[in-house]
Formats: structure tokens, sequence, C-alpha cells
């Protein structure tokens, strides 16, 4: 039978081939992490991990997933203690309403990905990848309309800090 | 002995206590909440011309495809009382009816709802739906003379018009005609709205997104003409509002709907689009300003007038002329509203409704006006602050506007502008805010039980302002108790009703409730006690430790309270306690065990209120970069400065007005609603082109609060902070921007397109 991993669990793949990643979490899962903001890839509520990597879940279909491992914001805290960035976030404030905050936080740990693996994001330039202007570059992508903006790029800045140099 | 004040919660930056929910992803929202029975899911048909009658629908390849268990239209739906009746009801307690006739008032209305077991067999029947409408042509605001209607009322309770004063001639030396305009917005919570409603033959209950629960119930009950007892409503986290949710839209309409056709729970999460539609957004504005002054400075005339659109049938006008009424002293105020009635979705009330706009153009034209004087914007300001209300001539209860501006000045560092890069300009702006504050009638339960846990009831909603945070606060504050001991339970009809979120009444209002309770519930303690204690005084602090009652007699402060007499006792306490040794009571020992769980209520109303001017002030101060060639705009740093009584939270207050400066971003540089006006439909209804800010669209955003308690405004000394943020943060970036370019654009947003050609036209090319 045809699998995917979410957050390190196989679950088989729907029937119904026009149902979304994102979807799927809610309809099948029950798993409501991620959210629906727009259900169009403008807003990044939905964004979660595919083999290390942020994508919109509300942009693919479950089918295009087969044998891929998705991490959700569910699957960000490992053994019950915070990913460093759950607890910045906390720390920081960096969220109201909270709605927008799951995929803030995987967008998050994926910039992290991106900065240890010395990808350049559209402003970068030189070699460092910690300023704010990168950071807010780097998460433009996730629309907060709380606009805790602000401390979310002090929350990322505080993990970046906790970093081995 | 001494109270261990550190344990004082209230005011500190606590973090959220809902904070771990929300970080891992299991804050439950309204379209995530389950009946036993699972939930079918509807997804609505949206008409595709603005106003007219269904002449044709057919429904039947919708109901014969896969999964479809009903499509409900105007034929079969079932009844309801009609939209808008009665009218002796507010807009929020009217019904909400839809699917109730063959009139469609406006673009994108529901024309049908498909129920099916998924969301995707749903959306595909729904594409099944065929329909014919007889099309009007829509009546929209097109021009400012359009609007010739007097509205009944503004929202706030201010009146349409307002004249004061006499206009002389002795300050005219320096006048301006300065017409504005705002575009249509939206307040675009990133939550869409959402309800899963179930039905069982009598009782209707309710999960969805909303501010004000008590409302909800009372909409329920008008539009399905139900019991109110038989309506539940419950909405324990709202993924944002910012006034569109204040009241129930079509998604809760639809649902309860379906689950009373077909005694299932039925889920409606409107799609993106749809918000835009089937949720109220905020009619453009036409601002046309006359103000004058003399060659010192000081204001002689300020003429304000404002025009909108409403839309049909349902009573809302914002009034964008209340921060020209009450910001500056002038000889005259003429502040006049009109409006027109539109064939458009609903308008309502978006973040700071009125003051929003309304200071996007008043303080931009004050702005102009201290230019054309050749005085500094920030001197011009602070020369005219008001000593009373300029048009009511009644007192401020607490008025710090002068404080803001001056200490936010020296705090920004007006006078130093750095040197602008090649081929950039830089600017700085300032702009006042003032917003009108409320105590708003609402209550809060709070219980003890022999373990000395403590429990808050109220249906008082989080919208993410933080209400969760801040009761717990008050509670462990009143108690002297650790924050963890409290569990604070909101958001569900069945708990005492309160104010709600909006209007920036909520924290002061139910906070001041939960406080009345908690006192309450301290006399009930102290009855109790002085069974046991007869020598025990009336001002003996109690402490909750663990299961333990511990009691201190107090000498109170003295030097605590020169400034604010007796009031500071009633929230601030800091208490320090005399040399007798504190008593300890197990409360399983001290009170039977069947009088637990020991519950008060406490309730404000208008008595806890002055009848004085009540205003939150704050100062903004901007510094922009803007490129000569192509006319973009950077945000450099945002500074606000504001006085809101007494701050319950330091963390969850700055993070709200941080948000309401973000807001003002957006209104200053990007957010416009576009019209089709031939279908009065949206031509950019998503986040693709309708432009909330992005991170990067945000610089360095900080603030101060100058805080002094306002126990005239509220028991509790809080003022409101949740639309103050706003109030003047776009004004502040568009005077930055005039301040670097010279040039002033008077039609918002100001977008790259229009500095670049204010530019070219200076230039002279």
């Amino acid at each position: 039978m045809s699998t995917l991993f979410v957050n390190e669990e196989a679950y088989p793949l729907p029937e119904d081939p026009r149902t979304t990643l994102l979807d799927f979490l809610h309809q099948h899962l029950s798993m409501f992490g991620a959210k629906k903001g727009c259900d169009h890839g403008q807003c990044g509520a939905c964004t979660v991990l595919v083999d290390g990597e942020r994508i919109n879940a509300c942009l693919v279909f479950t089918f295009q997933l087969e044998g891929k491992s998705v991490t959700t914001i569910e699957g960000i805290a490992k053994n019950d203690e915070l990913h460093p960035l759950q607890k910045a976030f906390v720390e920081r404030d960096a969220f109201q309403c909270g709605y927008c905050t799951s995929g803030q936080i995987c967008s998050s740990v994926a910039l992290l990905g991106e900065r240890a693996a010395k990808n350049p994001s559209a402003v970068t330039c030189g070699p460092d990848y910690s300023s704010k202007e990168d950071i807010r570059e780097r998460m433009s992508g996730n629309l907060c309309r709380c606009g805790a903006y602000p401390n979310i790029v002090d929350a990322i800045q505080d993990v970046i800090a906790l970093e081995p140099q | 002995m001494k109270i261990d004040t550190s344990k004082n919660v209230l005011g500190k930056p606590i973090n959220r206590v809902d904070g771990v929910l929300k970080v891992t992803g299991h804050a439950r929202y309204a379209a995530e909440q389950q009946f036993d029975e699972k939930a079918l899911v509807g997804w609505l048909v949206s008409s595709d011309t603005a106003v007219g009658e269904i002449t044709h629908l057919s429904t039947e390849k919708a109901e014969k495809a896969e999964g479809v268990h009903a499509v409900l239209t105007y034929k079969n739906a079932g009844p309801l009382k009609p939209f808008s009746k009665p009218a002796s009801e507010s807009r929020f307690t009217q019904s909400r009816a839809v699917l109730n006739e063959p009139h469609i008032r406006h673009f994108g209305a529901p024309v049908a709802l498909v129920i099916a077991d998924t969301l995707e067999q749903a959306r595909y029947a729904a594409s099944l739906v065929e329909y014919t409408i007889d099309a009007k042509s829509p009546d929209l605001l097109l021009s400012s003379e359009q609007a010739t209607t007097v509205p009944d009322s503004l929202d706030g309770g201010f009146e349409a018009d307002v004249e004061s004063g006499n206009s002389s001639h002795d300050k005219k030396a320096v006048e301006i005609e300065a017409d504005y305009t705002t575009p249509s917005q939206i307040s675009a919570a990133m939550e869409p709205h959402a309800t899963i409603a179930n039905f069982d033959g009598e009782k209707l209950s309710v999960y969805t997104s909303v501010q004000i629960i008590a409302s909800a119930v009372d909409a329920l009950a008008v539009t399905f003409e139900l019991d109110e007892e038989n309506i539940e409503v419950k909405s324990p986290f709202i993924g944002g509002g910012f006034g569109s949710k204040l009241g129930l839209h079509y998604d809760a309409v639809l649902a309860c709907l379906g689950a009373r056709y077909l005694k299932r729970p039925v889920k409606v999460v409107l799609s993106r689009r749809q918000v835009f539609y089937n949720a109220p957004h905020r009619g453009h504005s036409f601002q046309q300003m006359h103000l004058s002054c003399d060659s010192d400075g000081l204001i002689g005339d300020i003429e304000h007038h404002s025009a909108m659109p409403k839309a049909k049938g349902y009573e809302f006008a914002e009034a964008t002329g209340a921060g020209a009424r009450v910001t500056y002293a002038a000889e005259f105020i003429n502040s006049t509203h009109r409006i027109k009635d539109a064939d458009t979705p609903l308008i309502d009330s978006t973040r700071s409704p009125g003051d929003a706009i309304g200071s996007l153009a008043f303080e931009s034209a004050i702005d102009e006006l201290a230019l054309k004087a050749g005085i500094d914007p920030l001197t011009f300001r602070i020369k005219n602050l008001p000593e009373v209300h300029p048009v009511s001539g009644k007192r401020f209860t607490t008025h710090r506007l002068g404080d803001c501006l001056q200490e936010g000045a020296q705090k920004f560092g007006w006078q130093h502008k750095p040197a602008p890069k090649p081929g950039k300009l830089i600017g700085h702006g300032v702009a006042s805010a003032m917003r009108m504050n409320v105590l708003v009638p609402s209550a809060a339960s709070i219980s003890l039980d022999s373990n000395g846990k403590l429990t808050v009831r109220s249906d008082m909603t989080d919208i993410g302002t933080g209400s969760y945070t801040i009761l717990a606060q008050i509670a462990a504050g009143a108690f002297h108790s650790q924050l963890d001991s409290v569990d604070v339970q909101l958001g569900d009809s069945s708990l005492p009703p309160s104010c709600g979120s909006g209007g920036s009444f909520g924290a002061a209002s139910t906070g001041s409730a939960l406080m009345k309770a908690c006192e309450l519930l301290k006399q009930s303690l102290k009855k109790t006690l002085k069974q046991k204690l007869p020598n025990l005084t009336s001002e003996c602090e109690l402490v909750l430790e663990g299961n333990m009652l511990v009691v201190y007699e107090t000498d109170v402060d003295t030097h605590t309270t020169t400034n604010l007499d007796t009031h500071i006792k009633r929230a601030d306490v800091d208490t320090h306690t005399n040399s007798s040794e504190p008593q300890r009571f197990l409360l399983s020992e001290l009170i039977d065990k069947d009088n637990f769980p020991l519950t008060e209520i406490g309730e404000v109303g208008e008595d806890d209120t002055s009848e004085d001017e009540q205003y939150s002030c704050g100062a903004h101060f901007v510094e922009v970069e803007v490129d000569t060639h192509t006319g973009e705009v950077r945000l450099k740093r945002q500074y606000g400065i504001f006085s809101a009584g007494k701050i319950l939270n330091v963390k969850t207050a700055s993070s709200q007005i941080k948000g309401g400066m973000v807001w003002g971003a957006g209104y200053a540089l990007t957010e416009a609603i576009h019209h089709h006006t031939d279908s009065a439909s949206f031509i950019n209804p998503d986040f693709g082109e309708y432009h909330i800010a992005v991170n990067r669209d945000i610089a360095d955003v900080t603030l101060d609060f100058l805080e002094t308690p306002d126990y005239e405004a509220s028991p509790i000394g809080a003022k409101g902070i949740g639309e103050l943020g706003i109030t003047g943060a776009g004004a502040a970036i568009a005077n930055a921007i005039a301040d670097a370019t010279g040039v002033r654009i008077r039609e918002f947003p100001i977008t790259m397109d229009k500095v670049m050609e204010g530019l070219q036209n200076k230039r002279g090319g």
C-alpha cells in the first residue's frame, strides 16, 4: 500500500486524488496544527516540512508525497521538549491569535536549515545570514495579521544566537 | 512581615498562559472542533452578480454527485426571520438570514450550500449548481457628492454632525483645503470565518469564530427563531477578529441551516475569497478638510467632512471625524458625516473604526497646515493641545498626549535625522493618537476549590489579545498566588456573560468584573475567618499558598497612595504587613467541604466609569527611506509612546500595540480593496492582491508606555489599547514620506507609483 510519513508515523495515501496535504492532515488525521488561511499558497499558515524543506501544504496533493516524510508543527517538539524556536516564540510573544504560528515556526525551523546549508535568500549579501533583513526576507512568505513580525524576528535571532559560532 | 510581592503578577510581562498550546499547534479553533458524530462539510455557491433576483436554479446534478447529502437553496433551506429584522435590535442581534429568499443583496452572496461527506466532494458538487440571476445595476458610492444621507448614529455613539465655537478672522493667516481619500479595506484575520454546528431537533450547538459570544447567541435566536436557552455557542480560540467577527456571519447561519436540515453536524469554513464577500469590510472614505491657523501656529478652524458608503439594510457608519473633534484645541470645529446606501457586502467595524482612517487623513492634513505655517509639525501639535475636550468642554479623566509627544520625540530622536545614502531620501514623521475609551457591562466569576485552585469563568473571548493571560494574572494577583494555580475558562455561552472582545473595551471591562469577583470572594473568606479570628480586621490580606489560606494583618503603606488617594489599594496591592505572625489555615479545614467550590460573580456597568471624557493617548514617530528613482518607501523605524491607564501585562500589551503599528504601515503603504464598479465586485479579494504588510515590509518597531492608572475609567485602572496602536500610525508614515520627498499624497495607500509621479512632477518632468 502507498504510504507517506507524518511525524514519523506511516499513513496510507487517501483514495481521493483531489486531497491536498493540508486537507489530508485535517480530514483524515484530525491533525489541525497546520492552518488554512487562504488555500492558495499566499499566506503560509499551512507551512510544513517535507524531507526537511518547507512547503505550503495547501499547494501539494497528498498523492505526490508517496514515501515522503512530512513534519508538521505537532512533530517539531521532541519527547515533550519544546524546540528552541517554540520556546523563543513564547518568550518573545511572537504571536497573538496563534493562527499563523504553526506556519511561522515551521518556516523558522526550515530557515535554520537553510542557513546551515548556506542557501542564500533574495537579500543575502556576503557571508552574513543572520541580519534582520535576511530573516525578514526569509519569513515574508508567512503572513501574520496580528503584526507579530518584529517579535518573530527577535525570537529567531535569539535561537540563532544559541548556535555554536 | 512582608508579603512576597514578586508573586504579584498583575502588570508583569508574563508569557501567555495559552502560549504552549499555540506554539505546538494544539490550540483548537472553531473549524477544528468535533462533535461525537463526524461533521459533514458545506461549501458555498456564491452569486456572480451584485443585486437581483434568482430566476433559475438547478441543483439536480449537484445532488446526484458522489457524497452529497443536501443542496440547500432558498427553496428548501427552511424559514428564517427576514434579514435585518427586527429593526428594534442592534445590528449584531438582528437576523442574519441567508438562503431564505430569491433576492441577492450583493456580489458573492450565498446562492446555495452544498453539503457532502468531504470537502473535495462538496466543492466539486458546488460547481454543478446552475443558477441565473436577473441582475440590476448596482448602486455604489462613486463620489463624495453622492453621499447625502445623514446617518442616524455613528459607531461609538458619536453624533453625525458637530459644530462648536465661532470662526473668527484672527486665525486665518494660514489656510489649507485638503481632500483625502482612503480605500476600502478588510480585517483579513488569518483564520477565515468558520463554524461547525449541530442541531438535535431542539438544541443548537455551535462552535464558531466570534468576538462577542452573547450577541452571537442572540443573533442565532433571532435568525432561527429559537429560545436562547436552546442555543450554545463556543469560541475558545479565535484566529484574529479585528472587528470582522464582532457579530456572526454567513458561515454560522449556513452551518446552522445545514445542521437543522440534516440533524447532524455540519461545518462551513469560508474560503479566503468568500471572506471578502461574506464577512464585513470597511468602506472607502472621502475626507474633505479646511484647516486654518494664525502665524504663530494656533489653530482657528477645523472642518472635517466625511463621505462613506453604508451597506443597504445594515446600520453601520464610522466616525472618521472623531479625531478632528478631540485632538486639538480650535476656535471653530465643524465635523460632518454623510453616507450613501450601497449594494455592497456588509460594511462594519474594521480595527479602530473611525480613527484608523480618520487619523490617516486628519493627522496628514494637520502636518500640511504646520508646514504651510512654517512650524515644525511636532511643535505645532504641542502648541495646540486642548485643556478640555474641544467640543464637549468636559475634562479628560487623564490626558497625556503632550507627554507622549514630548517624551516620544526625545526617545525617537526627532532632531537627529541620519544623512541619506546616494539615491535615497530620509524623512521623519509624527502623528498624534487619540482613541475614545469605554467601559462596557461585563461579568466574570471566580471559584476556589479546597486545593486552593482558582477558576475564572466568563464568556469573554481571547482573539489574540491575551484575555486568558491577563485574567489569570488578575486572579493570581488578587490572592498573591501562583499563576499556575489559576485556570481560565472563556468563550462559552454557558459562562457569565461578558462584553466580549472589541472596541478596546475587553480587558478593562472584564478585568474589572473579575477584580470585583475576587474582592467578593475575599470578603466571603474573611467572614469565615472572623469566626476563628475574632480580632481580624477587614484590612487583613489573604494569600493562597497551595491548599493553605494565609492571613496577614496589614498596615497599608501610605507612601504608595499619595498620588492616587485611595484608589491604589484597589488594584495595585503592594501592602506592607505588620509585625504579627501570619496565620495559616488548611482550606479544607477552614470551610466545610460541601461548600466548595466557593464562587462569586463580579459585574461592571455604567456606574463603574466616569461620565467625563475618557481617551487613550499616543504619539507615533517614523523614519522612512524613499528611493528617488523608483519611489519605493522603506520603513526604517516606527516608534510609539502611549498612555492607556494601567497596563495589565506589558508583554501582551506591547505586542498588541506593535500589531496596530504594523496595520498602520499597511494602511499607509499597501492595503486597498479595488472595486469593479460595474459588477460591484472586488478586483483583488485575496492575499495575493490585497497586500497586508509582510515581515520584510516592517522594520524596527519599538514603544514605551507612560503608565498612569485611570481609576475613573475603570475599577482596574486600565484603558483600551487594541485600537490605539493603529490610530495615527499610518499618518506618521505619510508625514515622513512628505518630509523626505516634499510630495504630499492625499490618496491612500501611498504606493510607489504615486510617489514616483510626485517626485517627477516636483522635478518638473
